[in-house]
């Protein structure tokens, strides 16, 4: 973007973006200020799918919330579970089977790929491109299957217990994940990179645009992809190792571009690196119990009790306050997309609307997970 | 082989049109006269329906899925089923929209396609008209079209509908020049502007097509004919107008029922009259391939000239399918870029260049 933007007054108009709009996926509205093409600024307006389930966790167990950990983050819901789970088991002090936490980490890796390819195909769907939409669909068609077998569910899963997960995988499984892996390890140079990431009109949409500081990151706390594509090295796997995260060999990719595709970079590595982590976990697979001995209704001693995991879309931080009742007092989540499109409103600022929406995807924004 | 005089106004001196000459002396400048638009417009209703099912297909296969498979063998009745239901879906004009130039608005596109189908040479003597000027015709009445979308977006009432008609004009108005220029270097190298003396020129074996003539320049002249004829067509890379994510639907917007459908097919005949006019500058048009073997260039030759210049055509029309759905879309400032800096000097040169080769007599 080289032309100086000359804004005046008088001559801006609004255009609302959304909340139906094919390129804000979902229900987010962005009251955008425009002179012609310009952005002169960017409101992004939030509440069209405000469910309260922070409120609802208040009246119901602990264990009844569980379903609604999934209908956050529909995309990546396994870590959601995943980070519910951990601050429930660290309040009521319950100790997961080593074989769980592998079956845990194998499964939300498994659905971080999911997430990482749709978010792919509705990047690209953004760009303007159509067929790789369905390149990734048919990849995470495959995951999808796979865990459809293990949990029941194709998207919202409610697949973790207290003290373990639901069901325990079989052989079928485990040949399976690594089939689908070995057909991944084929399909990402020859589909995804030679044919996208090498396009030359991809390259010229994407470098240079949507730039985002490290202050900026900081200021806004953005996490996940956006933070890593902006060169900070965090990822809460890493540097606040939970699970048995600690046990496996992975690198957490960083660019220090700041720009679209650094993000885009970012999340095409980690797709490769979560398949680093499921080999390693198969291959170390313990046996033993699925599911520790957990009472049907938790009543965790007062206090206050937090735990986060990294979700595909940055880290996901989940605040319990108990008072020893068996519902909890106080259910306060984090959610790393709330904090990342609060980035959007400088940032946009006098883009073509063309780089703004480009921008917008390489955020990877889920809209319920924003307004919960 | 053309004993017509070459001037001649109506070149549609085949078996039908000499049967109808006989029967009717007095009447047959009249019957002659309806049929052919009776025929020319049978050809507009029918092919689009026939090319968005071959571009639902096509985008199918690319992405490794079947396309419409239920209605009629393979789908091919699927989009006559979905032009049935825009017919009897309701038009809708949205509020403060200007009526009578809304309502307008889909006619022309619709209009200029079936213009510019008059002139097209389908065979050697299946052509409605043949004005001396063809390419001066056709590029001054395919401008219709600009026109419509322009008016669309503004009687539109709606931002969106108003940001992709002003992309759109600025495109097709760009676009145009180098297009033009293209069509110029063709009438340079023929020194005629009618469309039927254009293929003529090209008689012979297939290397006396003007896209192998020029040591590689008729090479280039295709290439950049298909990249701005591509954004003329408001096409993938370059649908910037209708840029679904992020102008929603660009120009058509609100359009729906019948005069959605006016855009839309007015959109898949243009692409036809597009691929038509590749197949006449550079393909040799309705002359069959001659690779110089006796017994093939026969068997070539005994198929209808007709039939070459749809297959020609056709595989044009392929190669923008393959373009729409392999790239990305560019932005509107690249794609200004790409006009003014790169294909419209670019064209200058190979304008020139080709001047010069024509001059020293290196036509091959």
């Amino acid at each position: 973007m080289t032309a100086p933007i000359r804004c005046r007054e008088d001559e801006t108009f609004v255009l609302n973006l959304g909340p139906q709009h094919p390129a804000t996926h979902g229900v987010l509205r962005v009251k955008l200020t425009m002179d012609g093409e310009y952005v002169v600024k960017a409101e992004p307006v939030l509440g069209y799918i405000h469910r309260m389930h922070e409120k609802m966790a208040e009246d119901r167990t602990f264990a009844q919330f569980m379903p609604n950990t999934a209908r956050m983050d529909y995309l990546h819901a396994l870590a959601y579970n995943h980070g519910y789970v951990l601050t429930v088991e660290r309040a009521a002090g319950i100790e997961v089977p080593e074989r769980a936490e592998y079956i845990r980490v194998i499964t939300v890796e498994l659905n971080r790929l999911t997430s990482h390819l749709l978010w792919w195909a509705a990047f690209l769907l953004d760009l303007g491109g159509f067929s790789p939409l369905l390149y990734a669909f048919d990849d995470r068609e495959q995951i999808l299957d796979l865990l459809e077998r293990v949990t029941g569910s194709r998207l919202t899963y409610c697949y973790f217990r207290f003290g373990g997960v639901y069901n325990d995988i079989d052989d079928d499984f485990i040949t399976g994940t690594r089939n689908f892996i070995k057909r991944l390890r084929s399909r990402l140079p020859r589909l995804y990179h030679d044919l996208v990431t090498k396009n030359i009109i991809l390259i010229k949409r994407l470098k240079d645009i949507g730039f985002v500081s490290k202050e900026q990151c900081r200021k806004y706390g953005a996490t996940g992809p956006l933070l890593r594509g902006s060169g900070v090295q965090f990822d809460i796997r890493k540097n606040e190792p939970y699970s048995v995260y600690p046990e496996f060999d992975f690198d957490i990719p960083v660019y220090d571009e700041g720009d679209c595709m650094a993000r885009y970079m970012v999340r095409m590595d980690e797709i490769e690196q979560s398949m680093r982590i499921i080999e390693q976990a198969l291959d170390k697979l313990p046996d033993g119990p699925v599911r520790a001995k957990v009472p049907k209704i938790l009543k965790p001693a007062a206090g206050d009790y937090y735990a986060a995991v990294e979700a595909a879309r940055g880290s996901f931080g989940c605040r319990l306050v108990c008072n020893g009742d068996k519902s909890p007092y106080r259910l306060k989540l984090r959610s790393p997309t709330f904090s990342n499109l609060s980035l959007f409103g400088e940032v946009a600022e006098g883009m073509l609307l063309a780089d703004a929406l480009a921008f917008m995807g390489s955020l990877d924004l889920v809209i319920p997970e924003i307004d919960r | 082989m053309n004993q017509l005089p070459t001037n001649h106004a109506f070149p549609t001196h085949n078996a039908i049109g000499e049967l109808i000459r006989h029967l009717f002396p007095g009447g047959a400048v009249y019957i002659n006269g309806f049929l052919t638009i009776a025929s020319l417009l049978l050809l507009v209703s029918i092919l689009p329906v026939f090319l968005i099912w071959l571009e639902r297909k096509v985008a199918a296969h690319f992405q490794a899925r079947l396309g419409p498979m239920r209605v009629g063998y393979h789908g091919l009745l699927q989009s006559t089923a979905d032009g049935l239901k825009l017919i009897f879906k309701e038009v809708l004009k949205p509020e403060g929209a200007d009526t009578f130039v809304f309502f307008l608005a889909p006619t022309l596109p619709a209009t200029a396609t079936f213009l510019v189908m008059t002139i097209l040479p389908f065979d050697r003597h299946l052509q409605v008209a043949d004005p001396a000027g063809g390419v001066v015709y056709a590029l001054g009445v395919s401008s219709l079209s600009i026109l419509g979308i322009l008016l669309a977006g503004w009687a539109s009432n709606n931002k969106y509908s108003l940001l992709g008609a002003m992309r759109s004009g600025a495109q097709m108005i760009s676009f145009e020049i180098s297009l033009a220029l293209i069509m110029l270097l063709i009438v340079m190298l023929t020194g005629t502007a009618s469309l039927r003396e254009i293929v003529l020129s090209q008689n012979g074996t297939i290397l006396d097509w003007w896209i192998f003539k020029l040591p590689f320049l008729g090479l280039i002249a295709f290439v950049m004919y298909m990249i701005s004829s591509t954004a003329e067509l408001n096409r993938a890379p370059f649908d910037i107008s209708e840029a679904e994510s992020e102008l929603t639907g660009g120009f058509a917007t609100e359009y729906s029922g019948i005069s959605f459908a006016m855009f839309f097919f007015a959109e898949f005949v243009n692409m036809f009259v597009s691929a038509g006019l590749a197949t006449t500058f550079f393909l040799g048009g309705f002359l069959a391939p001659q690779i110089g073997i006796g017994a093939i260039d026969a068997a070539f030759n005994f198929i209808p000239g007709f039939i070459w210049f749809f297959l020609k055509t056709f595989l044009v029309i392929f190669l923008y399918m393959w373009f729409r759905w392999t790239f990305p879309r560019v932005r509107v400032d690249q794609l200004m870029y790409l006009e003014w800096k790169m294909l419209l000097p670019a064209n200058l040169v190979l304008l020139m260049s080709s001047g010069f080769f024509l001059a020293m007599g290196w036509i091959l």
